[in-house]
């Protein structure tokens, strides 16, 4: 039986490299992959609360994220296709027209 | 140590090396690529929790559509390798995340991860289907954020499709 700290100590392992992800890289879509990263061991946390506390709500919180970032997803890459397109970089530093 | 702490063992692994990867790969590409065995193990994890429906959900949409997304996008927008892969903020963001993650397992070790126990139970799951216990929790209990969720969809598909059109003049 695999205690139930086990797997909430890999999902803040999860957790913790998609932020280092986001913080230290600058290609956007290395950044989204992390959020990603980020949203799958939230899921990891859920799924597993669910099953040892004997309860479904984990499982449907986890169908919703999945349902957001797959939303997200779609909507983060078309500002990235648009931001391509106008200024023909992804890299996050060269992003900065409304920088003050 | 029995085959289920086994088995996490290797899943575990080999989603925080594939993690470690999708990170420090230069390689945009790469960095997609090695999400797919994370993805499927995070649904091998879900296997072991007696999750079918969200490891099916797992494979489904993050293998399936996202990263089939996440992938044309790539090869649609020239990224080009980086030369610096970490940039100059590595010497504060490592300390930081250090920090956070030793936070987060101080509380994780800490915790009792007691609550109020549902019911559940892994026999009544297995008696009537994981599926079909989450539909009832889903139409039932959570019906208006389930009918939210399809608006959010539609959102986002329009917003899509206005962002990512090329201005025809």
């Amino acid at each position: 039986m695999v205690p139930l700290s086990w797997y909430i100590g890999l999902s803040a392992a999860l957790f913790t490299i998609g932020i280092v992800g986001v913080l230290i890289r600058r290609n956007v879509i290395v950044v989204f992959l992390c959020i990603e990263l980020m949203l799958n061991s939230v899921n990891v946390a859920l799924v597993s609360f669910s099953h040892y506390l004997d309860s479904m709500r984990g499982q449907v919180f986890v169908f919703f994220i999945m349902a957001v970032a797959a939303a997200e997803a779609a909507i983060g890459l078309a500002i990235i296709i648009s931001v391509f397109r106008n200024r023909e970089t992804v890299d996050t530093s060269d992003i900065n027209l409304m920088k003050w | 140590m029995d085959i289920l702490q086994f088995a996490f063992g290797y899943f575990a692994v080999v989603i925080v090396a594939c993690a470690l990867m999708v990170v420090i790969s230069r390689n945009p590409v790469h960095s997609a690529l090695f999400m797919l065995p994370l993805f499927f193990h995070v649904a091998g994890i879900f296997i072991m929790l007696n999750a079918e429906f969200v490891a099916a959900l797992q494979v489904l949409v993050y293998a399936g559509a996202i990263m089939v997304l996440f992938l044309f996008v790539i090869m649609l927008i020239k990224s080009d390798v980086e030369k610096v892969r970490f940039h100059l903020n590595t010497m504060t963001a490592l300390p930081l995340a250090v920090t956070v993650g030793g936070f987060i397992m101080s509380v994780v070790v800490r915790s009792a991860f007691t609550g109020a126990k549902g019911t559940s139970t892994v026999e009544a799951v297995q008696q009537a289907g994981n599926s079909q216990m989450i539909g009832q929790a889903m139409f039932s209990e959570f019906l208006m954020p389930f009918e939210v969720t399809s608006v959010i969809l539609l959102v986002a598909m329009v917003g899509t499709i206005v962002l990512a059109k090329k201005k025809i003049d």
